[in-house]
């Protein structure tokens, strides 16, 4: 097990390197290779030569590629001081980077959005899990019953439906028809009932569509377990039924689903973009967002790293929680 | 009707007027059906035997002769994993120990399984569930009829996992099935079955999945626990081999029904059904000089949609048009004692069948 | 049952391989499977399916291939029909050398060599119809039948006893039975010599094997086609073959003519298997005592016990089956064997014999009868070789019996083929 857990994390760690240098690649030297000037785009559409001249000089543009990613890795653990043109520019460590559109770090713009979003999608995973989860073992066990031709008939509906539309249907009624919520994202430190008041609509919504998925999958693998020989073992000990499903059969079940939470959860700590642009969270999907339209490369550097770090540290708990569950995938 | 087992005589008064029964288990006139799109699938059509605490009887047939639907039958497990789909229909009786299972509540039912009455699948690596260790499972299952503490019922599974042959079972009953070899699988499969000392064990091909040294193996194991425990045992199997090793008694199934069944050692020296001719004639056996040629059954075993009418055997069977007395060819042949405690399902007379069997089956045997 | 005869006549004789000539010749055939670990893929140790075998097949008869699951029978049948590629060793077919063929080396050759599987379910595919199954080997090779493909395939429809009316079904409409001989008709369409079997019968109900038993036999004798036949059941075995190799961990550790290997079998394992098939005979019921029953598992293939394999579970071993590896020997003529101490013969590694405690263990398991024949046999055996060799060691200049030969030279420990760190 100890083995496994490091061979795990060094993978992780491995990984995480590899990915730093490909998306630092993807977003420094293949425009450099394709022709296009950095430096200008971090100016700004109409700045002078010498204001573009002095970016690079800050940036290091002109550097060999090998020394702009070292500088890059340093930064993070170092931080890093940009100088050039006569101005300096300090970014404390943890440095991924430096906006100069925006004038301002990269680390800060990170950490003020990731609760936004964490929050987001942690909340509306409880929501969607709980929901579609039950709703997927309830149609199994009520097989071709009204109740699982109205279930499935929901979780389609769920699937099909894009996020603006639900959400923006859900923001006419409930916050803007009957006036029950205030859809205001305020921060979890300045209130507790205003963060949660905020957060519904779009756990819910979020949820909706998640939830669906889960529920076809639960559904799906669940009936597949159902008809497995130690289910009919379990019945045969003598077990009552709740126990045969609750515990046997759920067991099981989790597996598939344990898989697909980690790559949901993992996707979705890089920013759930629409729901967070449908409800105007000021999540990482907003910040994304925002720098995409002002070209801010810095920011969309940062966020894509973060993004990866989710995934792949969603990824590495789901591998955790998969040996804890099933004891076979210990052994290799 | 929840608490008929437990009081004397007056117990398990059947609500028809239908004698009560004498042996161990009984089971009358059982049916199976399950509703398909394709039609009724009739898996059990008719079957009644007999077993007393101590024999064992060997229930011969091909797949789809409905062998391992009776013993699901009689577990009360054959509406298992039907969930909202058409259920199953079970008629007839089945009568444990005085009870009647099939009228019996459901949660009365369930308290007899794994105690009083416990199965044995066929094959162990996926009848174990494959997340819970060797000891939870056993532990597990002592737990629901016994009330005692975790530690209590680990000492009596470690017992159990001794008594089959594990070695170091204290150590091994914190393994996985999968750290399990085949053979080892089975012996835990049985451990947990027998733990608490059920009256009736239903073991399906018990040893199909195994290797035949293993085989040997497991099938000495079951004797002697048979002996140790004078528990009653049915063995479901499509190998004679199996059978002839273990059986007292052997009932012959075919499409769904009983077609012959006696004390084994007339249904392998006597058989008196072209069916079971058929089955020993097919067989190539060890213990014999090599045969020239093997005599199959010709065809396909029936649709148990579309069972034949008359003898389901009559398509398949070589002696179906020799002239027979006072027979309609479309009425179903019942039971009839050809022997002590030997029963056989076919048109042909006594006398007919007895010069077939003298004459043109045993020789070539 | 009335067979066609084959429209293009003396099938056996092309390529020039006559009846009783050898067709198909293995010499030190091995296939081990990689096993890789961790983040570099490193081999860390490999699973010896296949471990050295030698044997050869000749034209027209039946090789029947028993043993346990594990024992690498099928990995055998793959290498043979070239499916896989061997790790090391040669296979030759019609005297070529065929081990390292590619895909279009092995294809004029693959008219020649057939196979067929074990589950008539998953090995045809079910979106076509038997007619395009069963005709797919002439479009593979680019071969057009006189008379046109379809009528080619029913008439092979009809030698497996099927009805060529069926050309146009697809497989789900028939039953097991009736899907392995499709199977058959496939594996038959090019007119091969050799047919590797793997298990053909061991997925049908016991009175469709007889059926299927008998369309194999009948085929062999209208169509002078050669047979590998795989399988763990004993009896079917028996009853298809000519020959028989009893595998076991990768190896032959007995390879005879079926009625020596079934009357007075030499190695330990193919008496306990044979000893262990149920027999279908109630009266038997309680003679246990003629059954030797054999302690624990196979060994993993991944690290096989040293010198001789069956060493772990065998009741005669003694210290040398732990260091040297037995030869397989022809013992008697017909018989291979691979044993230092066989039964129904003399014993190869005489002076050797203080038996291990493993055996000492495995031996309270014997029945007593069974114990007491082995030695009465061996004993018996050993009286008549003594006598034997005394009068060919008379008859000077004549070559002497193989086995009398052979027993100092197994006797003689040579160099140990693995650690004896690994005897349990």
């Amino acid at each position: 097990m100890l083995a496994y857990l490091i061979r795990r994390l060094f993978a992780a760690a491995v990984m995480l390197v590899v990915i730093v240098m490909v998306v630092f690649g993807i977003f420094f030297l293949v425009p450099k290779w394709a022709g296009v000037d950095i430096a200008s785009s971090f100016v700004g559409k109409q700045a002078d030569p010498a204001a573009v001249d002095a970016v690079r000089q800050k940036l290091g543009l002109s550097d060999p590629i090998y020394s702009q990613v070292w500088q890059f890795f340093k930064g993070i653990f170092a931080g890093r001081t940009y100088s050039g043109g006569g101005d300096v520019t300090h970014c404390a460590a943890p440095c991924f980077g430096y906006s100069f559109r925006s004038e301002q770090a990269v680390w800060p713009v990170l950490t003020d959005r990731f609760p936004v979003t964490l929050g987001l999608a942690l909340g509306a995973a409880v929501l969607w899990l709980v929901f579609g989860v039950a709703a997927g073992v309830l149609s199994a066990l009520k097989r071709g019953t009204i109740w699982d031709r109205g279930a499935m008939v929901v979780a389609l509906a769920g699937v099909s439906l894009p996020i603006y539309f639900t959400g923006l249907l859900s923001l006419a009624i409930f916050a803007f028809g009957l006036k029950w919520i205030d859809a205001q994202y305020v921060p979890l430190s300045q209130s507790v009932g205003g963060w949660f008041g905020g957060m519904i609509l779009p756990w819910i919504t979020l949820a909706f569509l998640y939830a669906a998925m889960y529920a076809r999958i639960t559904r799906a693998t669940m009936l597949e377990i159902l008809g497995e020989d130690y289910i009919r073992t379990a019945r045969a000990k003598g077990l009552t039924e709740p126990v045969v499903i609750g515990k046997h059969a759920m067991r099981s079940t989790m597996t598939p689903i344990l898989t697909m939470l980690g790559m949901d959860l993992g996707a979705l700590i890089g920013g759930a973009i629409l729901t967070e642009s449908t409800f105007n969270l000021p999540g990482l999907g907003r910040a994304v967002l925002d720098a995409i339209r002002n070209q801010d490369l810095p920011i969309i550097l940062g966020v894509t790293l973060i993004t990866s770090l989710a995934v792949l540290l969603a990824n590495l708990v789901v591998d955790i929680l998969y040996a804890v569950i099933d004891p076979r995938v210990r052994l290799s | 009707m929840t608490e008929l087992s437990k009081s004397g005589a007056a117990v398990g008064e059947p609500t028809d007027a239908s004698p009560a029964p004498t042996a161990f288990l009984e089971v009358r006139d059982l049916k199976v059906h399950f509703p398909t799109d394709d039609g009724l699938v009739k898996s059990v059509d008719g079957l009644s035997f007999a077993l007393e605490k101590g024999k064992t009887l060997g229930i011969v047939g091909e797949s789809g002769s409905g062998k391992s639907v009776t013993s699901l039958g009689i577990m009360g497990l054959h509406t298992a994993g039907q969930y909202g789909k058409r259920k199953a229909q079970i008629s007839g009786e089945i009568w444990l120990d005085g009870t009647e299972l099939l009228s019996a509540d459901p949660d009365h039912v369930r308290k007899l399984r794994g105690r009083q009455m416990a199965m044995i699948f066929q094959d162990p690596l996926s009848a174990l569930h494959p997340y819970y260790t060797i000891g939870a499972q056993i532990v597990e299952a002592y737990r629901i009829h016994h009330n005692v503490d975790k530690k209590t019922a680990k000492r009596r599974a470690v017992e159990m996992l001794d008594r089959v042959g594990i070695p170091q079972p204290d150590k091994r009953i914190d393994s996985y099935p999968h750290e399990f070899s085949g053979g080892m699988r089975q012996r835990a499969m049985i451990a947990m079955s027998l733990v608490n000392n059920p009256e009736l064990l239903i073991a399906d091909e018990p040893t199909t999945a195994l290797d035949v040294t293993v085989q040997a193996q497991i099938l000495d194991l079951i004797r002697d626990l048979q002996k140790e425990f004078g528990s009653a045992v049915i063995v479901i199997t499509h190998d004679l081999g199996v059978v002839a090793e273990l059986a007292d008694d052997i009932l012959v199934m075919y499409g769904g029904r009983c077609v012959e069944r006696g004390p084994a050692e007339d249904v392998f020296y006597e058989p008196r059904h072209p069916y079971t001719w058929g089955l020993l004639g097919s067989m190539p056996r060890l213990d014999r000089e090599q045969q020239e040629r093997l005599v199959p059954v010709k065809g396909s075993p029936p649709s148990l949609i579309n069972i034949p009418s008359g003898c389901a055997f009559n398509p398949r069977c070589p002696y179906a048009d020799v002239p027979k007395d006072n027979v309609t060819r479309t009425v179903r042949p019942e039971l009839t004692e050809v022997g002590s405690r030997h029963w056989a399902a076919c048109h042909l007379s006594a006398e007919q069948r007895e010069t077939i069997w003298i004459n043109e089956i045993a020789p070539k045997l | 049952m009335s067979i066609p005869v084959q429209s293009e006549g003396s099938v056996a004789t092309e390529g020039g391989v006559a009846p009783g000539e050898t067709l198909l010749k293995v010499t030190g055939l091995q296939k081990h499977f990689p096993i890789k670990k961790g983040l570099l893929q490193r081999q860390v140790g490999a699973v010896h399916a296949v471990d050295g075998l030698d044997f050869e097949v000749k034209a027209g008869e039946t090789l029947g291939v028993v043993g346990e699951s594990g024992c690498g029978k099928s990995t055998m049948g793959r290498l043979i029909t070239r499916l896989l590629e061997p790790t090391g060793g040669t296979v030759e077919f019609q005297g070529k050398d065929i081990t390292h063929l590619g895909v279009s080396g092995m294809r004029p050759l693959r008219r020649d060599m057939q196979m067929i599987f074990q589950d008539p379910y998953s090995s045809l595919n079910p979106r076509h119809t038997i007619g395009t199954i069963v005709g797919a080997p002439f479009k593979l090779q680019g071969v057009s039948p006189e008379g046109g493909v379809r009528k080619e395939v029913q008439r092979l429809l009809e030698v497996v006893g099927l009805n060529p009316e069926h050309y146009n079904r697809y497989p789900h409409e028939f039953s097991g039975g009736q899907r392995q001989r499709i199977g058959i008709a496939r594996a038959l369409a090019l007119n091969p010599k050799l047919v590797v079997a793997d298990e053909p019968v061991s997925a049908l109900d016991v009175s469709i094997q007889a059926q299927v038993v008998n369309l194999l036999d009948d085929l062999q004798q209208e169509l002078g086609l050669t047979y590998v036949i795989i399988a763990h059941d004993l009896s079917v075995v028996r009853h298809v073959s000519d020959r028989i190799a009893v595998m076991y961990l990768g190896k032959i550790v007995e390879l005879a003519d079926r009625e020596l290997l079934y009357k007075a079998p030499m190695h330990p394992y193919t008496k306990a298997l044979m000893s262990a098939v149920p027999i279908p005979d109630p009266r038997r019921k309680n003679a246990k005592s003629d059954r030797i029953l054999l302690t624990g598992d196979v060994p993993s293939p991944i690290s096989p016990p040293s010198g001789c394999r069956f060493h772990t579970r065998c009741w005669k071993a003694t210290q040398i089956c732990t260091t040297t590896e037995p030869p397989l020997l022809e013992l008697a003529p017909g018989q291979q064997v691979a044993c230092h101490h066989p039964e129904n013969f003399a014993d190869q590694a005489p002076q050797d014999t203080v038996l291990l405690t493993a055996a000492k263990e495995a031996e309270k398991l014997l029945g007593e009868t069974a114990l007491q024949e082995s030695a009465e046999t061996s004993a018996a055996v050993a009286a008549t070789l003594a006598e034997e060799s005394a009068e060919s060691a008379v008859e000077a200049g004549e070559p002497t019996e193989p086995a009398a030969e052979s027993a100092p030279e197994a006797a003689e420990p040579t160099e140990p083929e693995a650690g004896p760190g690994e005897a349990k």
